[in-house]
């Protein structure tokens, strides 16, 4: 006991100074959350040296608090939507607005330098005020954003003098003009990343030219298909310390001289590690990027649906250090064949469904099986498939038991193991049995309560679960509820889940992210109930659209629930066809 | 536990017993419509596929049980009405996941197209493919259902496609096929598979899947599925269209052609210039379409059935039942392996598996290439 309390005295002793120093070492947001709780001067030291801060739901915090709370600032990271939004379940106008966020920070004294938004709305205008508040800012990234256009970022390219990164990844941007790269003024020469993949419209192409002469520390580079291959050439040649490349389109005659040219640059390129792009593509030109596939980590080939078949295997095999690959299932479970035996440091998966099927297009059990033999090391998948079976999954999971990701969806959301008939409740039961360190599974298929049961057992690590057209009863809910102590986001769509599984426990949405559930069983009534016992939860209902009108109907059933945990009471900006009970 | 499956006759399940049966009977499958979407109109019902109804209480549990879509405009009180005579038939209790809004789940004779609210009853939609076209929707639709609106009106039957994800619904009905299912309905490919059609009514119906009656064929779409991002969605459906317009144009760029196969539930394309022989192409397309073929049936089968095995296959690219015919450029349909390869691929706007009864009066080998003026009359297959 007296040992006890000397080390404590000890600790006491420690100067501000030093435990700063020593909180700088702890980056991850969970530790920096976890030390923030220890005592109130560690967490008085904690906020004070906080310099990035991630907020899951931009909804869960007010920007006011945030500034309070860390006035070190530098790095905001935000999400909005709910994740379901990408396929179309909420309506555009929800919410999700960053400039009450840029607004609060520019009125602080904040020196914001880096911004990174997910699924929110921007606006021109955000971006502007954005551009013109922060002096040092050096970074912006936006991933499935909407809501801006390329004058947007014609004022971030003009005012933020030493911008490091612009990163978009699957915005919905509006083009207006191609000129925005000319806005980038002479005297920016500090760019490391420039990602505008996702802009439909044309490019000055001699603006862009410019642009990469002189921006010496330019390591990542990714185009959008405006720009044709002989630029690519071009950019190339001035940019051969490149570290990850995204090409515009990729078509040439493979005679040409932009061609031979680009050929030879290639091989230059000694650092590329990490390639996609590929909109439109010529199968006859890709012998070019041979040279640099011995090297490659990441490749991304999931826009290129006019790549399979030989040419795209041949790629592949040339791809031996690969760690992460996204694809289309043109390439077929032959195709995972030969990566599976190609790519032996394989971590991350994703194939992607193409509407165009030549050949043995469709992906099925076959190529998975094939992959998880050949690649030990998998820990994320993302796999669209045509059907899959209990005895593919049981193999798969003891292949590969290190899966942190699984994302299965087979296109046909209630299709049973074609095989036996059976539910695809064991195979899955396997996966979460297996893999110990499951943090993400989304699953598909005919599936019962029994998956649930597994995986309220046994997924103990699990972070995030999509359920879409399974379980047959409230138990399949409160078996995930009850049993995943860690689950921080659940999502159901199409599901026989009600109130009886929604109220069982309230208690728990406090210690979870949020929990969407649309086509479900939930009456309107429940989640009035659960609105009026949680207080420090966001109940939303959310319609269609403005037409319909909100039924005062308890027993009638609720078409899209979204609620969330809140410091900060229902929010303010919400459009009419969302209710906050 | 696992509740009664769909299209299955089973214990338990003859008190229940589906108005399509009647509808159903050249089946034999027991294969039975759904109404997955427990809404609409129910004046468009067959009413002759009504033959029982359920009990009450019955009536209520399905109707408590059935998952709707929140559809812009429809309000609940409508659909319980409705829910009465839509849930006949319905002995799954398990959700039926309401896609469609419209009539549903019974006798599937009427050649009525009905469509209420914004979206088409499934098997409208099916309908709309008579056996003998085939019923098909292209990937690419059904894929891409997120890019654009929620809801999507019903396409011509005449574009040969299948509209968006009403091959996503006829998969959702196949919830039936569970352990107990006497007849895998484990996809529209399977199911779809199971004898041609005696009647006019489609294939479809045949699986139970196909819930209606009938219905020209309609866009049925589930929102939020397939789970693809809009923006993916968007720029692999721009992507195609430019693939498209490389067709026919000598060089680098691929020569798409869609493909469709008498039974198969979507189109598939093939790229011709990955082939240089007829041969080749024929071995691909096997290849293609085996897929709806193998492991589907085991010995489930219920007697009468024609499965399409492997060996079915095969005789229907190689045999005599179907043919393979093209469509030329002048919008005629061509008997393929007629002309050579070279110009084949320059002529060619599309493929397609078609009975041979239908075949005749198409070009026949050869020999009467030469007299045009005949088999002008055949140009209307404009599937």
């Amino acid at each position: 006991m007296l040992w006890v309390s000397r080390k404590t005295i000890k600790m006491n002793y420690f100067p501000d100074e030093v435990l700063e120093h020593m909180f700088f070492f702890i980056t991850s947001h969970k530790d920096r959350n976890s030390v923030s709780l220890v005592c109130k001067s560690w967490y008085k030291i904690e906020r004070y040296s906080r310099q990035r801060v991630f907020i899951g739901n931009c909804y869960s915090i007010s920007p006011e608090r945030l500034i309070a709370r860390f006035p070190g600032l530098k790095s905001l990271t935000l999400k909005g939507k709910p994740h379901f939004a990408d396929f179309n379940l909420v309506p555009h106008e929800w919410g999700g607005f960053v400039y009450p966020w840029i607004e609060a920070l520019a009125k602080s004294r904040i020196g914001l330098e880096e911004l990174r938004l997910k699924r929110m709305v921007v606006s021109d205008e955000s971006l502007e005020f954005l551009s013109k508040s922060f002096v040092n800012f050096k970074s912006l990234v936006l991933v499935s954003c909407e809501g801006f256009t390329t004058d947007g970022l014609a004022a971030i390219a003009a005012n933020c003098r030493f911008l490091r990164e612009l990163d978009l990844q699957e915005n919905e941007v509006d083009d207006q003009r191609g000129h925005w790269l000319s806005c980038f003024p002479e005297s920016c020469t500090s760019l490391v990343t420039l990602n505008f993949a996702c802009l439909k419209g044309e490019i000055n192409l001699g603006a862009l030219e410019r642009l990469v002469v002189r921006s010496p520390n330019l390591k990542s580079l990714r185009l959008n298909h405006a720009v044709p291959l002989d630029t690519l050439q071009k950019l190339l040649m001035q940019a051969p310390q490149l570290v990850d490349l995204g090409t515009g389109s990729y078509v040439d005659d493979p005679s040409s001289e932009a061609y031979s040219k680009l050929k030879s640059v290639f091989q230059r390129c000694k650092s590329i590690r990490s390639l996609s792009g590929f909109f439109e593509v010529a199968p006859h030109c890709m012998s070019a990027i041979y040279p640099i596939c011995r090297n490659l980590t990441f490749l991304n080939l999931s826009y290129a649906p006019g790549l399979h078949g030989n040419e795209l295997t041949k790629l592949i095999q040339h791809c031996r250090k690969l760690q992460r690959l996204w694809i289309l299932d043109c390439i077929g479970d032959k195709g995972l064949g030969v990566v599976a035996s190609t790519c032996k440091e394989l971590q991350e998966l994703r194939v992607f469904p193409s509407d165009l099927g030549p050949g043995n297009a469709a992906m099925t059990e076959e190529g998975l099986v094939l992959l998880s033999e050949g690649c030990p090391k998998l820990n994320s998948l993302l796999y669209f498939c045509q059907q899959m079976t209990n005895a593919a999954l049981i193999t798969v999971a003891k292949n590969c038991p290190n899966f942190i990701r699984f994302r299965l969806c087979i296109l046909d959301p209630v299709k049973c193991d074609p095989v036996t008939n059976q539910p695809l409740d064991e195979g899955f039961g396997a996966i979460v049995h297996f893999c110990k360190g499951l943090k993400r599974l989304s699953l598909t298929g005919l599936l019962t309560d029994q998956v649930f049961n597994y995986i309220g057992m046994y997924a103990e690590q699990l972070e995030m679960l999509s359920i879409a057209f399974a379980g047959d009863s409230d138990e399949g809910m409160l078996y995930v509820l009850n049993g995943c102590k860690k689950l921080r986001k659940l999502e159901i769509m199409k599901s026989r889940f009600g109130n009886a599984a929604l109220l069982e426990d309230m208690g728990k949405y406090e210690a979870m992210r949020s929990l969407w559930m649309s086509s479900c069983e939930v009456t309107l009534g429940g989640c009035k109930t659960l609105a009026e016992k949680m207080p420090r939860l966001s109940v939303e209902i959310i319609n269609e659209s403005e037409q319909m009108e909100f039924s005062h109907d308890d027993r009638q059933k609720v078409d899209k629930m979204y609620l969330y945990r809140t410091l900060v009471g229902h929010r303010k900006d919400s459009p009419a066809f969302v209710c906050i009970l | 536990m696992s509740p009664p499956l769909l299209g299955v006759e089973e214990e338990g399940q003859s008190n229940v017993s589906s108005p399509s049966v009647d509808c159903m009977s050249q089946n034999g499958l027991g294969l039975k419509e759904r109404n997955y979407l427990g809404l609409s109109d129910c004046s468009s019902v067959d009413s002759s596929g009504v033959s029982s109804l359920p009990e009450d209480n019955k009536n209520l549990n399905l109707k408590a049980t059935e998952l709707r879509l929140g559809l812009p405009g429809s309000q609940s009180p409508e659909r319980e009405t409705e829910l009465c005579l839509l849930n006949v038939g319905k002995f799954d209790e398990k959700a039926l996941f309401p896609l469609l809004p419209s009539k549903d789940g019974i006798c599937s004779s009427s050649q009525k197209s009905v469509i209420t609210g914004n979206k088409r009853g499934f098997s409208d939609t099916l309908d709309g493919f008579s056996a003998v076209k085939g019923s098909v929707y292209t990937e690419k639709d059904w894929m891409f259902h997120g890019a654009g609106s929620d809801y999507e009106f019903p396409q011509p039957v005449a574009h040969g496609k299948y509209p968006g994800n009403s091959g996503v619904n006829v998969m959702l009905s196949a919830r039936s096929s569970g352990a107990q299912a006497s007849v895998k309905n484990d996809g529209p490919a399977t199911v779809l598979q199971e004898q041609p059609c005696s009647t006019n009514e489609t294939n479809l119906n045949q699986i139970g899947i196909s819930n209606n009656n009938s219905a020209p064929a309609a866009k049925a779409q589930v929102v939020g599925w397939p789970p693809i991002r809009s923006f993916r969605t968007k720029t692999l459906a721009n992507s195609s269209k430019n693939n498209d317009e490389v067709d026919g144009k000598p060089g680098p760029g691929a020569l798409f052609v869609k493909v469709s196969m008498d039974g198969a539930p979507y189109l598939r394309k093939v790229d011709l210039r990955t082939y240089s022989t007829y041969g080749e192409l024929s071995s691909a397309l096997e290849k293609m379409f085996s897929c709806f073929t193998l492991g589907q049936f085991g010995s489930h089968g219920a007697p009468g059935k024609e499965l399409l095995s492997e060996s079915t296959l095969k005789d229907l690219l190689h045999g005599s039942e179907y043919v393979l015919t093209y469509e030329d450029k002048d919008g005629d349909w061509m008997l393929v392996g007629d002309v050579p390869w070279e110009m084949f691929i320059e002529t060619c706007k599309r493929l397609k598996t078609m009975k041979s009864a239908d075949a005749i009066g198409l070009a026949p080998r050869s020999m009467e290439k030469s007299k045009n003026s005949n088999w002008k009359d055949y140009s209307g297959y404009d599937r």
